[in-house]
């Protein structure tokens, strides 16, 4: 994740607006192709909204041969948090979409997230922060 | 023992599972083979359990795994309790 895939207070109308945006970032970085920005989005349309890993939080992705060229991540924080059909987990804030090449090369990236977001005091700093550095920070502290 | 983790895609959240229930069955000294696998994969799979989220429920259910439902893959607490638990009925 760099200063170019991280975008704060971010406003959209819905759950599909936030993947798109956040899948944006992605193409703008060379990281995927537009087709991976569609399949993110389908995969919620026909998986339902398992995307939503952690209260407040969604991690959307799609399978590597949909058009991913390096690994990447971007990250949205959204100014309204939008309701993605996760009974547990909506409404959500934080988007971070996921681009891998494979299964295990973004293995060490998913460790470093996952420790973040089962650190409240971090993601709530991340939540509101209006800088992107200090996410930057946040994330690899 | 088996353990295998499911998600939609078999790299986010069954990934996510996977490291959390590795460093609590370490921590624990209880010796298992945990691998993170997508729905298309699961079938086949040999598991003495299945761990996935209730947002996948109806598309792991009538597989005729021993499944544990967890609604956040970050809940490690909630994660603890639930495998140990399924971890302690399988010795039984």
């Amino acid at each position: 994740m760099t200063k170019a895939t991280i975008r704060l207070n971010v406003k959209v109308k819905n759950w599909e607006e936030a993947i798109r945006k956040g899948g944006e970032l992605l193409v703008q970085e060379d990281a995927v192709e537009q087709c991976y920005v569609d399949a993110m989005v389908r995969a919620v349309k026909e998986l339902g909204p398992y995307i939503v890993i952690a209260p407040g939080f969604a991690m959307p992705h799609a399978k590597a041969e949909n058009g991913v060229k390096q690994i990447a991540m971007s990250l949205l924080t959204l100014e309204s948090p939008v309701k993605f059909g996760n009974p547990d987990n909506d409404p959500v804030k934080v988007v971070i979409c996921l681009a891998a090449v494979d299964h295990t090369t973004h293995i060490e990236a998913m460790r470093e997230l996952a420790l973040l977001l089962s650190d409240s005091d971090k993601m709530s700093q991340i939540q509101s922060t209006r800088q992107v550095e200090e996410v930057l920070a946040l994330i690899q502290a | 023992m088996n353990i295998v983790t499911v998600c939609g895609m078999g790299m986010g959240s069954s990934l996510v599972l996977k490291m959390n229930i590795d460093d609590i069955l370490k921590r624990k000294g209880i010796k298992a083979d945990v691998e993170a696998c997508d729905l298309g994969s699961l079938v086949g799979k040999v598991a003495d359990i299945v761990v996935t989220t209730y947002e996948l429920k109806l598309q792991v259910e009538d597989k005729g795994y021993n499944v544990v439902y967890v609604r956040s893959v970050i809940d490690k607490k909630a994660l603890e309790e639930l495998i140990l638990d399924a971890v302690g009925k399988l010795k039984k």
